[in-house]
């Protein structure tokens, strides 16, 4: 339960923070960082919620956008950057950067709060 | 001990933001990049996109409305011009900022803050040429008066108004992809947009350099016969027979010319990096009533440039109470540059005018404080230039000017091999001028006199205007501010010790080649030399003949002339060149010499139409065979400089071989031998053959797989962006001036009929974001020779149902 409300929550706070004007682009990494504080897992429990929180936001959101775009600008990056033109790929990609830096952050979190216990 | 874990982590984290928020190398910062609400993802615009919108601006005086239609082509409804050109600055900043941006950068020479050190010597000569001096002058000129400030600041607020509310997030993706943030617009920036057209269309139609080294090779006599001033087939502009006054300027040579300059050998080993595109130029054409099937006259243009993603044009409709203009405009600037209102159209190819001089410079010693000039130690402006670079320390460069202009080379740029020669330029750019207020003009012009007097204004780059009026009027007027020069003054770097090798004049503007209402019926341009022999001035230039003579022979057998003819005509891919090059190279080539391989190119080449069309084998053949005959002919004797000589233009070399088959230049002079024209040209088509039967392997024999036509985005490294293998045919010399990746930038047809008619096409479209379905809408349309409609709307039109979004503005606090 611990786990899925931690993805959850990543998940949301990751998205205000994207919404906020002053916050940079990373303010997810501390939400997450902060959620891992709050809701409180083991560090490797931390890392994979973290990760999953901001992958699935990420992805999510790419893939919606993507959809709504009919992928005519992710073929064109994927070209670029360079993905063989394939925007699934690029999807995932952006899922994965996001996803690591959240479960880095989160897992600093969860290992935080377990040595302000001792 | 948990702390190490718990600093490990940290350190992960905070490294991996680090790595994601920095650029490396061309990668952009990937966090930055990729993240949804901030990266390029936000640019992936919907494709069902809603633009309306209600914008409440400062700036603004009144109300206005944008009417977008289905091809998001707004039609701008203003109160006054202040608010028009106000919100035209922000239509361009909406849809078309990063070119807007990125071509004044480049234009003021600070390419390398985007490029990096790969751009430093590009930025160095545009500072050389002087393209920020010559966009101050213009500003001071635009500035005084008081009308034209008027509107480019309203333009350029209009700009800052867009800006002023951008967020990251919106930045268009190139921002993203390369890492910087646009700048603030100013009058100043539009000035340096104009100087790069006027580069782009008079800084490349000279060849003074290159004809410098060919005196090395070539004495004066030769020099006339190979780079002749008025070719055999020439068709001008003006009628042939039409009348000119006598001259109201009479240059005369200083009496040092045959010796310090004409006939004195001569090398420069100088050269320019970004010399603009030869093949810029343009067709346009106007029938008058007379040839066509309505009794209206019909006015065409297709101006060639190199082509681009985001296309160079933007199509809008501009009205106020009191004008109506609609038609393409340069993002970066106000007004209509290309179109029609409700009595007149106008068009415009480039003139192709020779303005630029080169003059060497003595300098008294290396601190370049002073100069040589009617006998005494004048002293220079030097002018500090600092060039940022990305990812670099700045650089300095020091330019110094002179009564000529800037020194573009001396022994700090462009020159290591030479003997530090100094080149001052004199160029007709520098001198103050407002060409935007001829334009502003025209857009209002109701008549010919109005069109008349509205472009006398228009210095440089000049330009052939074609006009057409709902009158029944048609018009062209070779438009610019043209030097008045003694035989071939300026042709060569001219001395530049004191004043007796300097401009003396200009042609009176009344004396600029025209020509309105002809019998015959019909004008057109096409980058030919604008008149015969018959008119008195010298007037140098890159001049290019073949097309004007295909356009000429097309209109004068046409009769009940319709719109659709006219599109038939802007495709039309019939080589003109080479229906006479080829009876030559059949003529001379000796078969029994020939491999099977090349006899089956030869047996192509023989049933070929002439036509350039996208499956042409016969075209590729010809192209082949003829460059490499070419080189058979010239290459010889062209090495006998280590330095750029310019190549004889093609339509001279065919008509040096019509006239004469035993041309001394034939022979190959580095033989024994005595080569003939049986001998070169056959030897020509052997070795192309070789290079063609790869490419009929490769399956690229067919003319459009062989030049693969390509729409490249504004950074030709973002291949993504890019549109290649374009089923396009026709080349340069054609009609339908498709090369690689240039050739007619818009294609506009407009029948002056009661109700405007017209029609037009660019290989674009109107966003100028990759992310858009308005991106590239137009170029599979444009390859096929298809068009849209111009939708020329009326104040009565507000509810029509074209109209697909509004966008209504009012004035904000």
């Amino acid at each position: 339960m611990k786990f899925i409300t931690a993805i959850i929550l990543t998940a949301l706070t990751g998205f205000i923070a994207g919404i906020l004007s002053f916050s940079p682009w990373w303010g997810f990494a501390i939400t997450s960082f902060l959620v891992a504080i709050l809701v409180h897992q083991k560090g490797g429990k931390a890392f994979l919620s973290g990760f999953l929180g901001i992958f699935l936001l990420w992805a999510g959101l790419a893939w919606w956008m993507d959809m709504k775009n009919n992928g005519i600008l992710s073929h064109k990056i994927a070209q670029i950057l360079p993905l063989n033109g394939n925007s699934l790929l690029l999807i995932l990609i952006t899922g994965v950067v996001g996803g690591l830096v959240a479960g880095f952050a989160a897992m600093s979190g969860s290992y935080l709060r377990a040595s302000s216990k001792k | 001990m948990r702390l190490l874990p718990l600093a490990t982590s940290v350190v992960i984290t905070a490294g991996l933001v680090f790595a994601l928020n920095k650029q490396w190398g061309a990668v952009p910062p990937m966090g930055k990049f990729l993240n949804p609400q901030y990266g390029f993802w936000q640019n992936a615009e919907p494709v069902g996109a809603d633009y309306d919108a209600s914008i409440s601006l400062p700036g603004l005086k009144g109300k206005a409305d944008v009417y977008l239609d289905d091809r998001l082509v707004p039609h701008v409804f203003a109160e006054n011009d202040e608010d028009l050109y106000f919100i035209q600055g922000f239509l361009h900043a909406k849809f078309r900022l990063f070119q807007m941006d990125l071509q004044t950068k480049a234009a003021a020479g600070r390419a390398s803050e985007i490029a990096g050190p790969k751009a430093i010597a590009f930025d160095r000569e545009q500072r050389r040429l002087g393209m920020v001096y010559a966009a101050e002058n213009a500003l001071k000129e635009i500035e005084k008066d008081p009308d034209s400030k008027k509107q480019y600041d309203a333009y350029t607020n209009g700009v800052n108004a867009y800006l002023a509310d951008l967020k990251e997030a919106d930045l268009p993706v190139e921002y993203k992809l390369l890492n910087i943030v646009p700048e603030k617009w100013s009058n100043f920036r539009t000035a340096l947009l104009l100087k790069m057209m006027a580069k782009m269309l008079s800084s490349g139609t000279e060849s003074d350099l290159a004809n410098t080294n060919a005196k090395s090779i070539f004495i004066p006599d030769e020099l006339k016969l190979i780079y002749p001033q008025v070719p055999d087939s020439l068709v001008p502009i003006v009628p042939k027979g039409t009348p000119f006054a006598a001259p109201g300027i009479v240059p005369i040579a200083p009496v040092s010319a045959d010796s310090l300059y004409i006939g004195r050998k001569d090398t420069v080993t100088a050269k320019e990096i970004s010399k603009p595109d030869i093949n810029n130029g343009s067709n346009n054409w106007v029938v008058a009533g007379s040839k066509t099937a309505s009794g209206s006259p019909i006015l065409c243009n297709d101006p060639h440039l190199e082509l681009s993603l985001p296309s160079i044009w933007y199509e809008i409709q501009l009205q106020t109470p009191t004008s109506n203009a609609y038609g393409v405009s340069l993002p970066g600037s106000p007004f209509v540059i290309i179109g029609f209102n409700e009595h007149i159209a106008w068009g415009v190819t480039n003139a192709q005018r020779d303005v630029k001089d080169y003059y060497e410079i003595r300098f008294r010693d290396e601190s370049k404080q002073e100069y040589f000039f009617n006998g005494k130690w004048e002293k220079t402006t030097l002018k500090e230039e600092t060039i940022k670079i990305k990812g670099q320390a700045d650089l300095k460069d020091t330019v110094a000017y002179t009564i000529f202009g800037p020194v573009m080379f001396d022994d700090k740029f462009s020159n290591e091999l030479s003997n530090n020669r100094n080149l001052a330029v004199r160029w007709v750019a520098h001198d103050p001028s407002n060409e935007g207020y001829a334009l502003y003009k025209l857009n209002r012009a109701t008549n010919y006199d109005d069109y008349a007097e509205a472009i006398k204004g228009f210095q440089c780059p000049g330009q052939n205007f074609i006009f057409a009026s709902k009158t029944g009027d048609i018009a062209i007027w070779q438009q610019g501010k043209f030097p008045a020069r003694w035989d071939r003054q300026g042709l060569f770097v001219m001395p530049g010790e004191d004043s007796s090798y300097m401009w003396q004049g200009f042609i009176p503007q009344p004396e600029n080649p025209h020509a309105k209402n002809p019998e015959r019926g019909f004008l057109e341009s096409a980058n030919q030399r604008a008149a015969d022999s018959t008119y008195p001035y010298f007037i140098p230039g890159s001049y290019l003949t073949p097309r004007g003579i295909t356009i000429e022979n097309k209109l004068a057998a046409m009769s009940s002339i319709t719109p659709k003819d006219m599109m038939v005509l802007h495709s039309n891919y019939f080589n003109t060149l080479a229906e006479d090059a080829r009876g030559i190279m059949l003529q001379y080539v000796k078969e029994n010499e020939l491999d099977p391989v090349a006899k089956h190119f030869l047996g192509i080449f023989r049933e070929w139409d002439l036509n350039a069309s996208p499956d042409s084998k016969g075209q590729t053949i010809y192209q082949c065979w003829w460059d490499s005959l070419e080189v058979e002919i010239w290459k010889d004797e062209l090495s006998r400089s280590t330095q750029l000589v310019p190549w004889p233009e093609e339509q001279i070399t065919m008509e040096l071989l019509k006239k004469d088959s035993a041309l001394k230049y034939i022979d190959n002079i580095n033989t024994a031998e005595k080569e003939t024209l049986f001998d070169v040209v056959t030897t020509a088509l052997k070795k192309a053959a070789t290079d063609l039967a790869k490419k009929e392997t490769e399956g690229k024999l067919e003319w459009t797989k062989f030049k693969n036509p390509t729409v490249y985005h504004l950074i030709k490294d973002l291949k993504g962006f890019a549109r290649p293998g374009l089923p396009v045919g026709g080349y340069g010399n054609i009609v339908n001036a498709v090369t690689h990746s240039h050739g007619p930038s818009w294609r506009m047809i407009v029948h002056l009929t009661n109700q405007t008619e017209a029609y037009g096409v660019y290989p674009g479209g109107q966003s100028g974001n990759p992310g858009s379905r308005f991106y590239d809408n137009y170029v599979d349309q444009w390859a096929s020779g298809q068009y849209n409609k111009l939708w020329f709307m009326k104040e009565g039109d507000r509810t029509d149902k074209n109209v697909k979004w509004v966008m209504k503005f009012t004035a904000g606090k």
